[in-house]
Formats: structure tokens, C-alpha cells, sequence
């Protein structure tokens, strides 16, 4: 009997004393291709699987417990650590979820400048997600140019907010800046040759027979497994479901832009790919209207409530009253009603919710963070059996998950 | 005196809080104002116990007996078209009624409805899995048993899912501070070296903003280098700091901002 508990050599992967050709393989946690912290055990006949069990937690930090002992505004870059490939999206589906609690109007141009982070984090999402994914089928160059696109878009939000990777540029109640001078007519710059960028992207991987023998017809998810296991976003549409929150449940201004929700009734990796490709000329689309929302636009960035929202700084620094309220707003925190709401938002990954309980303190009584990670991780349960280790690689990259938002 | 602090709440509470407050409260609405989740509840009530139930920003919450769990969600995914359960997890409330409260939050697409169906439990009672309909619960669960260490009846793989499985204590209940408890703090030590060498190695500093002026086996300190664990009590010397390339390094060029070049259109 081997002791697992001393700091000596474990042969984990390996089950000496069967009889039935069995293999027991671990699969990372310290897997490159295993997008973080993911332990997958997969039961082996030869190169088939049989069984898996993926085994999460490796990166867990407790943010529903540190959420409720923080006040509201403090847990705001902490949401930035969950899904930290598109931060903003985050921030945002907490910002929304407290709003909603509250009930606050958003200022029009927070609203614009909020639809803009949103839309660049679906493309800095897509984008990394093409490059890491290709990048584990072994595409290498299309990793180096869905990167360099990449970078240009974190060159933005950097001009935005100073940030590359976690934002926190959203605000309970709007955002805390303007538009810096440039940032139009960069992102314009951007979006002009962002169709020629992905028509590369797809030169090369389409009809790339390697890549249609990896992603076709492999990690098919049928539309009832889909529902059934809590699938949203794009490992939804990729099995024939039409639900994507911003077009049914309009939040911000999504009621008042064009755009498209792509479905494919195919529900593998291939499917996958294209509605990835697809959702990112619709983000482009997106942005063009929301880049001419701009204009006409007040100048107010943030909600006017008193009550739970700081008075911009000039009234801080020339009101008593509004002075006083900042302070206790800092030190205490605001107050939400006693109440409770769930707010879904869609992420990059999927339907990102958050359901938040307020007793009417200063922390938040109860705090669930429902990433969508989490259940695309859960139904690699029921999705690997029957395939090949190689496959296993081309499903995870797929499935699109981040760790960060697994482990929470 | 030492201010009074109750053990079966440790979480962190507000330095101050007004004697005068009185919260408001988020507007509860009548379920007959909409027409879609009054005839959903109609449905639910023809069979069922309904406790209470309101909307609250625009979303059903419905309260029933912890025993009709599966029998209700049954009913909504199959007669009520609520084709998604997005999220289920459980509320602390031991403290205040001795009591959990579970919550299904279950999203009709057909509808483009949300609704919450919540009952309560004791602390010691266990619940009937809802994986038979929807396989997203059998994580949910383990997760919920995780981190309140709620039982689940029926479940097929009732283990821990984020925290090891030789943990004790469950992280999210309100007794379990916020740093973890005692068995957390030896956790690493007594896998690893084994529990003889607590005495060598110390318990884990699980407080992340810790920072001891002081010890010199954990922190650097940059331009006063001591040798590992002296005492310095007493100062530290000065040890300036020297960068390699002041001498010169291979392929290595000290910046110069007369001569570097700064792009300001990146080419998009």
C-alpha cells in the first residue's frame, strides 16, 4: 500500500494489481493543455475512455465566503479573478446584479461605455479562446495572430482603465471614467480590420484537414444533454438551442443594437468553432452602433442615489453633506435593501448569474457566483466516455473553460 | 471587558450600524400581476403545499415543503416547460431559525421566465437529489454538501467537489471563519511532514495580510539583506542595492530615452 501522505514517490497514475487491462489516467492538474487547474481521472480500455471524473477545486478561493465578509464595492475587483480571460464581464454582471437589487437607472453614456467593455471582452474571450484551442490541436501560427489582435484590444481597455487583465473598470451604479481621446477611433481601427483578421483565422483552419478530422463529429453534445446539464452560451447554440440572454432578456442597451444570434444544430467541436468565429463578427457589429451611441450622450457617468453612490468628486469637494455621505459610504458601505435577486448576464463562456441576498447590511448575507464554467466542466462527466485521449484535448479547448470560474 | 462576539456567526460584521435604521425592503409583488407565473403557481399549488410565494424583481419565488423538492421541480420541467435548472445552492440561517434554506433557480426558455423554488431544513435533515431531472444538480449538490454539509438523499456520487476530500468543516456555514478554523491551519503541515513536525514548522499564517517587521525567513527586504532567520530586532544594516548593469551586461542596453522611439499609431 502506497502512503499518499508523506512527500515521497506516488505512483498515482498507475494500478498495478488489475487483471481487466484497465488503465487509471490522470489527466494534469498540471496539464498545459488542461486550461489551468483541471485533475481529469479517466478510466482507459487501450486509448478509449470509459469513465472520467474530472476533479475541480484546485483553484478554489473561496469568493462567495470572502464576498460576505466585504462590503459591496470592495468585492468588485474580486469578481475580476473569476472569469480573467474577459474581467469586465464580470464586473458587470455583479454591478447589474446590485443595481437591480437596489433599483438604480444608469446614466446613457455609462451605459455605452459599459455595452463597449463588454463587446471588447467577447472579442479578447474569442480571441484567446481561438489561439489557446489552436494552439492545443497544434495550430501555432493561428495562436500568434489571434494573439497579436489580442494584444491591440488589451492595449484599449489599458488606455481605458490602466488595466490589461483585470479591469475592475465597472462601477456599482456606472463606470468611474470617460472615454479617453483616442479610444474611438482606435477601436474603429481595430474593428476595420478585424473581418480580414478573421477571414485569416479561417483560411487556415476551415477546410485544414487536420483540424475538421480533430473537431468534427467529435464531443457532440445533444440538445437534451445540453439543457439538462445547465449549458449556456455558445455550448448551447452549438446543440440547436436559440437562447442568448442579451437578445431575450435585454439588459443595457442590447434592445437597441442589431445583431445576430448564431445557432448550429450540430453540437461538436466544429459547430463550436464557427458559432465562435460567427459571434465575433456580431460583437464587431455591435460595437460599430454602440461606437455612434456615443455621441449625444450626457456627460454623467455614474447613477444618482445618494444614498448607496458617492456624489461625483466635485460636489465631494465643495459639499459638506455630499463629503460626509462619500465617507460613510467608503467606510461603511452601502446598504441594500433587504431582499434578494438573481441577475444572469451573458458572458463571454455562458449565462453568467449572480444571486445575491442582502439583509440590508453593509455585506452581502449570501453571495452565489454561477459561472458557467462550472457546469461545461461537470458534463466532460458525461461527454468523454467513448472518445480518445486526443479528443479529450479538442473537447476541453471547446468547452471554453476558465479556472478561475470553475473553483470560484 | 472584551466586546461580546456570538459563535454562531463570526463573520465580519459593520464597525457601526445606526440604532435608528430600518432597512428598506425590495418590493414584493403579487403573483396574480403576471399572468404567466400565476398559472404556473396554480399548477404547483393543485398538488402541492405552497408556503408562501411573490415576485421580487421580476422573478417568481415560491416556498414549499423541503419533502415536495423533487416532485415540484418535476412538475415544472415536465408540465411547466422550466427547461433549465441554472442554479441551486443553500442559505445559513442556523443562527437566527436554526434552519437552511435551499434554492432552485430553474429558467424557462420557452417563456423566458426565472423562478426560484425555496424550502427549508434543519440543520441535521437531509434532501432528495433533483439529478434524475436535471443532470447540472449532481455537481450543484456536491457542491451544496461541500459547503454546508447539507446531505443529499439519492445521490450517485455524494463527495466533496472543491475542497479535498479529508476536509473538515464546511467553508460556507456562518460558524466557519472567514481564515478557516484550527484543522485548516495544520491541514498542509500534517499531510505533508506528518503531525510530528508541527513543532518544526508552525502552524500556516492563513491570514493573507499578515506582514511581521520582523521576520527574516518569509519577506525580502530589498537594500537591507540579512542572512536568513537573524534577529533584527535591533535595525538592520544597509545593503545598497547594485544592478548588474551598471558594469555592463551581454546583449543588455540600459534604457535611453533619447534614443528609444515611441509608436504612437500601433498599426491596427
Amino acid at each position: 500500500m502506497q502512503q499518499s501522505n508523506r512527500l515521497r514517490p506516488f505512483f498515482e497514475n498507475i494500478t498495478f494489481d488489475r487483471d481487466d487491462n484497465e488503465l487509471i489516467l490522470n489527466f494534469g492538474p498540471q496539464h498545459p493543455s488542461a486550461h489551468g487547474q483541471l485533475r481529469l481521472m479517466l478510466h482507459l480500455q487501450q486509448e478509449q475512455i470509459t469513465k472520467a471524473h474530472p476533479d475541480i477545486g484546485y483553484l478554489h478561493r473561496g469568493m462567495e465566503k470572502m464576498a460576505e465578509n466585504m462590503i459591496y464595492n470592495e468585492f468588485m475587483p474580486t469578481t475580476d479573478r473569476m472569469d480573467y480571460i474577459a474581467s469586465s464581464s464580470n464586473n458587470y454582471g455583479f454591478a447589474l446584479a446590485v443595481e437591480r437589487l437596489i433599483g438604480l437607472e444608469v446614466p446613457r453614456r455609462a451605459k455605452v461605455i459599459r455595452m463597449m467593455l463588454l463587446e471588447t471582452n467577447r472579442l479578447m474571450s474569442h480571441l484567446f479562446w481561438l489561439a489557446t484551442t489552436a494552439l492545443d490541436i497544434g495550430a501555432m501560427t493561428v495562436f500568434l495572430f489571434a494573439f497579436r489582435e489580442r494584444e491591440y484590444l488589451m492595449d484599449l481597455i489599458e488606455d481605458y482603465c490602466g488595466a490589461r487583465l483585470t479591469h475592475a473598470a465597472v462601477r456599482i451604479g456606472g463606470v468611474p471614467l470617460d472615454l479617453p481621446d483616442n479610444f474611438i477611433a482606435d477601436l474603429k481601427k481595430f474593428l476595420d480590420k478585424l473581418p480580414e483578421n478573421i477571414k485569416d483565422y479561417e483560411d487556415l483552419l476551415d477546410t485544414n484537414r487536420i483540424w475538421k478530422m480533430r473537431m468534427e463529429n467529435v464531443g457532440v453534445i445533444s440538445k437534451e444533454m445540453a439543457l439538462s446539464w445547465g449549458c449556456s452560451g455558445i455550448m448551447l447554440r452549438a446543440s440547436g438551442v436559440e437562447w442568448d440572454i442579451r437578445k431575450e432578456e435585454p439588459y443595457e442597451l442590447y434592445d437597441e443594437v442589431e445583431f445576430n444570434v448564431p445557432v448550429s444544430d450540430k453540437g461538436d467541436n466544429y459547430a463550436r468553432y464557427k458559432l465562435y468565429m460567427a459571434e465575433m463578427r456580431e460583437s464587431a457589429k455591435i460595437l460599430y452602433q454602440v461606437l455612434d451611441m456615443y455621441e449625444g450622450t450626457g456627460p454623467e457617468l455614474m447613477a444618482h442615489a445618494p444614498q448607496y453612490i458617492s456624489a461625483p468628486k466635485i460636489d465631494i469637494m465643495t459639499q459638506n453633506y455630499s463629503l460626509m455621505q462619500h465617507f460613510v459610504l467608503v467606510t461603511q458601505g452601502m446598504r441594500p435593501p433587504v431582499g434578494e435577486v438573481y441577475a444572469a448576464t451573458e458572458s463571454p463562456k455562458g449565462e453568467l448569474g449572480f444571486y445575491i441576498n442582502s439583509q440590508g447590511g453593509a455585506y452581502p448575507y449570501r453571495l452565489k457566483l454561477r459561472a458557467p464554467s462550472f457546469w461545461h466542466t461537470g458534463i466532460l462527466t458525461d461527454l468523454l466516455p467513448g472518445h480518445y485521449i486526443p479528443d479529450v484535448v479538442s473537447i476541453i479547448g471547446t468547452t471554453n473553460i476558465v479556472f478561475g470560474e470553475v473553483d470560484r | 471587558m472584551r466586546a461580546y462576539t456570538p459563535k454562531d456567526d463570526v463573520q465580519k460584521k459593520p464597525y457601526y450600524t445606526d440604532r435608528y435604521w430600518v432597512a428598506p425592503q425590495v418590493a414584493k409583488h403579487d403573483v396574480s400581476e403576471d399572468a404567466v407565473f400565476a398559472a404556473d403557481l396554480e399548477a404547483v399549488k393543485a398538488k402541492f403545499d405552497v408556503l408562501d410565494a411573490y415576485i421580487q424583481v421580476d422573478q417568481m419565488v415560491v416556498m414549499i415543503k423541503a419533502e415536495d423538492n423533487f416532485g415540484v421541480i418535476e412538475l415544472l420541467k415536465n408540465e411547466r416547460d422550466y427547461t433549465q435548472l441554472s442554479e441551486m445552492s443553500a442559505i445559513d440561517w442556523l443562527a437566527s431559525e436554526e434552519k437552511f434554506e435551499v434554492f432552485y433557480q430553474m429558467l424557462s426558455m420557452s417563456k423566458r421566465k426565472r423562478l426560484r423554488i425555496k424550502c427549508k431544513i434543519n440543520e441535521k435533515e437531509s434532501i432528495q437529489s433533483v439529478e434524475k431531472l436535471f443532470r447540472s444538480a449532481d455537481w450543484s449538490e456536491r457542491e451544496m454538501y461541500d459547503m454546508f454539509g447539507i446531505v443529499i438523499n439519492n445521490h450517485p456520487y455524494m463527495r466533496r467537489i472543491l475542497m479535498p476530500d479529508d476536509w473538515e468543516g464546511f467553508p460556507l456555514r456562518k460558524t466557519y471563519p472567514l481564515q478557516g478554523d484550527e484543522f485548516a491551519q495544520w491541514y498542509e503541515v500534517d499531510k505533508i511532514f506528518g503531525k510530528e513536525a508541527r513543532d518544526i514548522i508552525g502552524p500556516e499564517i492563513r491570514d493573507s495580510a499578515r506582514v511581521d517587521r520582523y521576520d527574516t525567513e518569509r519577506f525580502a527586504r530589498l537594500g537591507h539583506e540579512v542572512p536568513f532567520g537573524a534577529d533584527i530586532s535591533n535595525g538592520e544594516p544597509d545593503t545598497p542595492l547594485v544592478y548588474q548593469e551598471t558594469e555592463g551586461v551581454f546583449m543588455i542596453e540600459k534604457f535611453d530615452a533619447e534614443k528609444s522611439v515611441v509608436i504612437s499609431d500601433r498599426d491596427r
